[in-house]
């Protein structure tokens, strides 16, 4: 491995020009790890939806850490201030086995197959064989004890890894670190509503999981959804349907240190607009579909909100992204609604999972609907299967060129800040500035 | 018994003319292999045995198909791959309880090889049709196959039909 080469590489001011070896760099992206995925930040690990009663776990993970979140018993009096969610290191305190290989199920308790050490589901060692020793006969005669632990071994001291949990409206995050702040103020107040608004007093419903190896650097993914540029260009049935494009009411939000964001918009009719679909070679003027159920859009009453941008005023999005650094993406694209997660796989590649997800109190039409717009989401989507192929390609250009390459982010100037459109590429930009600002540390 | 095997040689013979369609390229034949309701899903082996209803691909009729057709060809940007199916000998399953008189339930697995220009052949989709055919004026049809698959994650894109 070779040692991480300092940022005093990135010699130009800003980030509006990201150089190819932030993207290539394995020593580089082993101090990401460190100081990004298991440092200050609080990373996506499942919805509580997935393990709705005790002792039900599923496998994930914290950067390339796999942990296991699970849902512990809880005493009665302790159930207002306990969710009662766990997330600890599938990894065995006694010889680093990585026992559980079950990739979800219910357990009373978790033992490494290895020794048979045992676990409580928050992680505490429970036991261990022959701790105390085994009891036998000395050749004088006289009862002994072979073997056992040293009698200061500490039980305390010797469980899993337990990682800090936050809950929220059924997210759950978690972060190796004690030093980051509280979930909520992580996620920042310019970021909370639009969580708010999604998820705040419902109850979900688990439709399923698609996932998908990709061989690009994870930060191009979280780019992806912080570039609205791309989505009216790339991606047809956007821009033909109205789903996305330029033409469209739009805002562009981040969090006061730039590295989480929200792109807001409300879609049009869509068709021709000469401003933004002349020379545009994805727009298909004549694209009518054979069975247009694929888009069978409804609105939903949650879908406006008080603007908290601008009060007394009232705003219907019909689509919002959110990214959450450095490990999840939250989507509302009409009636389809799901969790994005980044899981990175050295420098050069990452594992997408999407979990789609409905409400509890959703008709069968609409779980239907979310259903059918599901095709357009996905490994297979209609529109997100080009996005990782061309992160695939990204990567494959960076590989391919030296030291002084480096990607162009200046649509809409070289600053960093919210807009109230979406001709710009502000929140890479922004992302980039704070992700400096911790590698370089 | 006869008839058992006259009905084996002609879902074989499906199967092997629907991986043709595909190797071949001839995508706007796929449809044409669906009653015009018929349905198509590729779907993860986890959410099938969890019962949980998310697909990769969930089309509900061959206007939908076609749709799939119109985006693989004309608005999906990718890189270019061949496909090579690989499907094994069909089995036909006992009919269930309400089945429509005349409707055949079989399975059959297959292995997806996708190759890409200056590439080797790599093991792309694996998994089994769970299919409901039945018999019409223009021969056997589904009115459904369901793609399970086993892989894992998948690489990267899927685009074209399984």
């Amino acid at each position: 491995m070779n040692a991480p080469e300092p940022l005093s590489r990135w010699a130009q001011p800003g980030s509006s020009r990201v150089p190819f070896w932030a993207y290539t760099d394995p020593g580089l992206y082993q101090r990401e790890l460190e100081r990004i995925f298991y440092g200050p930040h609080w990373c996506y690990v499942g919805l509580e939806v997935e393990i709705p009663r005790t002792g039900d776990y599923k496998l994930s993970w914290v950067g390339e850490r796999q942990v296991i979140m699970v849902r512990d018993r809880v005493a009665p009096r302790d159930r207002g201030t306990d969710h009662g969610i766990r997330v600890v290191e599938n990894r065995c305190a006694h010889r680093g086995v990585r026992f559980c290989q079950q990739p979800h199920g219910n357990a009373r308790s978790f033992v490494c197959p290895y020794h048979q050490w045992t676990y409580k589901l928050d992680g505490d060692l429970a036991g261990l064989p022959f701790k105390d020793g085994v009891k036998a006969v000395a050749e004088d005669g006289s009862p002994c004890v072979q073997g056992g632990m040293p009698a200061d071994f500490d039980m305390k001291a010797h469980g899993l890894t337990k990682l800090r949990v936050e809950v929220l409206h059924g997210l759950v995050f978690a972060t190796f670190s004690e030093a980051a702040e509280p979930l909520r103020d992580y996620l920042g107040p310019d970021v909370m509503p639009w969580l708010d608004r999604i998820f705040q007093g419902r109850q979900l419903a688990l439709l399923g999981y698609n996932r998908q190896r990709i061989p690009g650097n994870w930060k191009l993914m979280m780019e992806n959804i912080k570039d609205p540029y791309h989505p009216g260009l790339l991606h047809t049935w956007f821009v033909t349907f109205g789903l996305w494009r330029a033409d469209q009411k739009s805002r562009m939000v981040m969090d006061k240190h730039g590295r989480h964001a929200v792109m807001i918009s409300r879609r049009n009719d869509g068709g021709e607009n000469k401003v933004v679909t002349e020379g545009v070679t994805s727009f298909k003027a004549n694209m009518v579909l054979n069975d247009d159920r694929l888009l069978d859009v409804v609105p939903e009453p949650w879908w406006k909100v008080a603007d908290p941008a601008n009060p007394g005023t009232e705003i219907m999005p019909t689509v919002t992204m959110i990214t959450l650094f450095p490990s999840v993406i939250v989507q509302q694209q009409v009636n389809s609604l799901s969790t994005r997660h980044i899981v990175p796989r050295g420098e050069g590649g990452f594992d997408f999972v999407w979990t789609h997800f409905g409400f509890a109190d959703d008709t069968p039409e609409m779980t239907r609907r979310r259903l059918r717009q599901a095709n357009l989401f996905g490994p297979a989507g209609f529109v997100s299967a080009d996005d990782g192929e061309v992160i695939e390609f990204s990567q494959d250009g960076f590989r391919q060129w030296g030291e002084e390459g480096q990607t162009i982010c200046e649509l809409g100037g070289t600053g960093t800040g919210g807009t109230e459109h979406m001709v710009t590429e502000t929140l890479i930009r922004s992302m980039y500035a704070y992700w400096r600002k911790v590698m370089d540390a | 018994m006869k008839e058992a095997l006259l009905l084996q040689l002609e879902l074989d013979r499906l199967n092997a003319d629907y991986a043709a369609a595909l190797d071949e390229r001839r995508f706007d034949d796929w449809p044409g292999f669906f009653l015009e309701d018929g349905h198509y899903i590729v779907q993860g082996r986890e959410n099938f045995d969890r019962g949980l209803p998310l697909a990769l691909i969930a089309l509900e009729s061959r206007g939908m198909m076609k749709d799939r057709v119109y985006g693989i060809t004309q608005t999906i940007f990718h890189r270019p791959y061949y496909t090579r199916h690989v499907v094994g000998a069909a089995r036909v399953l006992p009919s269930q309880e309400g089945d429509e008189p005349g409707l055949v339930r079989a399975q059959a697995n297959y292995a997806v090889f996708r190759t890409r220009p200056g590439d080797a052949s790599e093991v792309y989709n694996v998994g089994r049709y769970i299919d409901e055919i039945v018999r019409t004026d223009e021969g056997l049809k589904f009115r459904s196959r369901r793609c399970v698959y086993d892989s894992e994650m998948v690489l990267n894109s899927l685009i074209y039909p399984i």
